[in-house]
């Protein structure tokens, strides 16, 4: 079914295990941890085309490919990465993890704490993009890859792609830095609040150990979850899709779903609430807002980014106004005050922040022509 | 090696010394910044509006930043490249005064190309009725992106007027230098650019 061309077809999922305690940046120590993961092509006898995928606030391990046979959908960006599209799996071979924290298979606060025999829940430390970037190093180091061809990410991710770059530039050659920016503004910081409101206050929440208790915390996470989406689309794609067309076509004069907008956001909202844990999502969230490569404002970004030696490639969208293009442009000043090898697309757009998961061909033709260029 | 070659690459090869700081704006699909770090080794980035130059860029393994010139050169630092080139590009933009100052702000030294509108052959076409077109000159009136053109007196009129320097320039027809009535002969300059030192 899944056999055509230009799929990584059907991949398996591995964990991998860490006995090695490590310390958060909040100062936590987690005794012990999995990283679920997967990977897609072959690593060369060298080990010099490994490429790191780092995902964003609702992503994961699974990139590309299927799960099995009769898997509908694919990986998050199989458009992307698989034998002959812009990341090529023949040439490169790209891994893809589920951070820390996560609800996908790496330990995270739904899992089992040995401890206790219980999840962990509320006790679960809160994460940082520090680290995560730190746990992918552990990943990267027991798989055998010294240093990563690319470190690549988008949004939350370009955050890790950038940390990477600062805290380990030796490993990585080339950072893709795509819809991302430097650190959180206050509005969005305020709408990541307005979404861990909705969860923090359900009353199924139960302080976070709501796993003892039988229930989900759905009512919140729904609605964060369409809060989020109005975000990470642009007013003018979502006036395209839906304007104001009515389900049925009068007034119904209540307050069940009319517009098709309403439809489209509770149908996304609990498509989400069934597949994703609050607990995950608070984390995620806090990890956004507390990323901040100047310690706030201590340094500047050029200072922040001076210890980066990779070459660089930034990628921004013209309608994206939740990661917009002048915060990559921050970056990109950053990385010309540093003197570093830095290429900036500002990809015409109107998908929002969600383009860059959009299969748009100016934008995949910039990657593929970078890719090209760093196959070794 | 570089598929094309413009006249002018040569000529502002010369010039730029090697392992320089360059940034080539509207730097179409690489071709120069390639050919200079070919011949020169320098370092630098491109400026480039066109999403469809911008793969070629890369394809030429050179540094882009997609960005529009016309509102200037903001996020680069003053005197912070050696050589600022605008290669054939200038008589195309809107704001030419904002161009100029804004290059010699952020390049110790400046390089440009422009197309010489007093070229004889130019000249003749007015004469006989038309609007002059040739092979540095390609467009029709009706469809040239050219809005502000010039001849190499006016431009050199201009820079007395802006504070600039004119330290050299080599006029060129069919890729060769013109030195024999160069504002007639000439169908294409190239200048070198600085600041003019501040009069007490």
């Amino acid at each position: 079914m899944h056999t055509h061309t230009h799929s990584v077809g059907v991949v398996a999922s591995r964990i991998a295990h860490f006995d090695k305690p490590t310390k958060l940046k909040s100062g936590a120590v987690l005794e012990s941890y999995d990283l679920v993961y997967e990977t897609y092509g072959t690593l060369n006898a060298t080990g010099s085309n490994a490429i790191l995928i780092c995902h964003a606030l609702s992503g994961n391990h699974h990139v590309a490919g299927y799960h099995s046979e009769k898997d509908r959908k694919p990986g998050w960006w199989d458009n992307m990465i698989g034998p002959g599209k812009p990341v090529d799996t023949e040439r490169f071979f790209v891994i893809g993890v589920n951070n820390l924290g996560g609800c996908h298979g790496s330990t995270g606060p739904s899992s089992i704490d040995p401890l206790t025999g219980r999840p962990y829940g509320k006790s679960f430390p809160v994460l940082t993009v520090d680290d995560w970037v730190e746990t992918q190093a552990r990943l990267a180091d027991y798989l055998g890859i010294l240093q990563f061809a690319a470190v690549i990410g988008g949004s939350l991710g370009g955050m890790q792609v950038m940390h990477w770059s600062i805290a380990h530039p030796r490993r990585l050659r080339h950072a893709l830095v795509i819809a991302s920016a430097p650190k959180l503004t206050a509005q969005n910081i305020a709408f990541n609040d307005v979404a861990r409101q909705a969860i923090l206050t359900d009353p199924d929440f139960h302080g976070g150990d709501y796993y003892a208790h039988g229930v989900v915390p759905r009512r919140g996470l729904r609605i964060a979850r369409m809060l989020g989406h109005i975000t990470y689309l642009s007013d003018d794609v979502m006036g395209e899709k839906f304007g104001r067309i009515l389900k049925n076509d009068t007034f119904q004069f209540g307050y069940d779903v009319e517009f098709e907008i309403e439809s489209y956001l509770r149908y996304q909202g609990d498509k989400f609430a069934d597949s994703f844990d609050a607990n995950t999502y608070l984390l995620m969230t806090k990890a956004l807002d507390y990323f901040d490569p100047t310690h706030h404002h201590r340094n500047t970004l050029s200072q922040a980014l001076k210890p980066a030696t990779a070459d660089f490639l930034v990628i921004s969208f013209t309608s994206d106004w939740r990661f917009a293009p002048s915060r990559s442009r921050e970056i990109v000043k950053a990385l010309l005050d540093n003197e570093r090898n830095v290429s900036y697309a500002e990809i015409v757009a109107v998908h929002g922040h969600d383009a860059f998961l959009m299969p748009d061909p100016h934008y995949h033709d910039i990657v593929r022509a970078y890719m090209e260029g760093i196959a070794p | 090696m570089t598929n094309i070659t413009r006249p002018d690459f040569a000529a502002i090869a010369a010039w730029v010394t090697p392992g320089a700081k360059v940034l080539d704006l509207g730097c179409g699909d690489g071709s120069l910044l390639r050919y200079l770090r070919e011949t020169r080794q320098v370092r630098g980035y491109g400026i480039e509006i066109a999403e469809d130059n911008l793969a070629a860029c890369i394809k030429n393994g050179i540094n882009v930043i997609q960005m529009d010139l016309e509102s200037g050169l903001s996020g680069f630092e003053p005197q912070s490249f050696d050589f600022v080139i605008l290669s054939q590009t200038l008589q195309a933009m809107k704001n030419i005064e904002l161009m100029m100052s804004e290059m010699l702000r952020v390049g110790k030294q400046s390089i440009v190309t422009l197309p010489n509108f007093g070229f004889w052959q130019h000249r003749l076409q007015i004469l006989s009725g038309h609007m002059p077109v040739s092979p540095d000159l390609p467009y029709q009136w009706y469809d040239t992106p050219n809005i502000h053109l010039c001849t190499f007196g006016d431009f050199e009129a201009f820079c007395r007027d802006q504070g600039v320097a004119v330290r050299e320039r080599i006029a060129m027809h069919n890729a060769q230098v013109v030195t024999f009535l160069p504002k007639l002969f000439g169908s294409l300059a190239v200048y070198r650019l600085e600041r003019a030192a501040k009069t007490a």
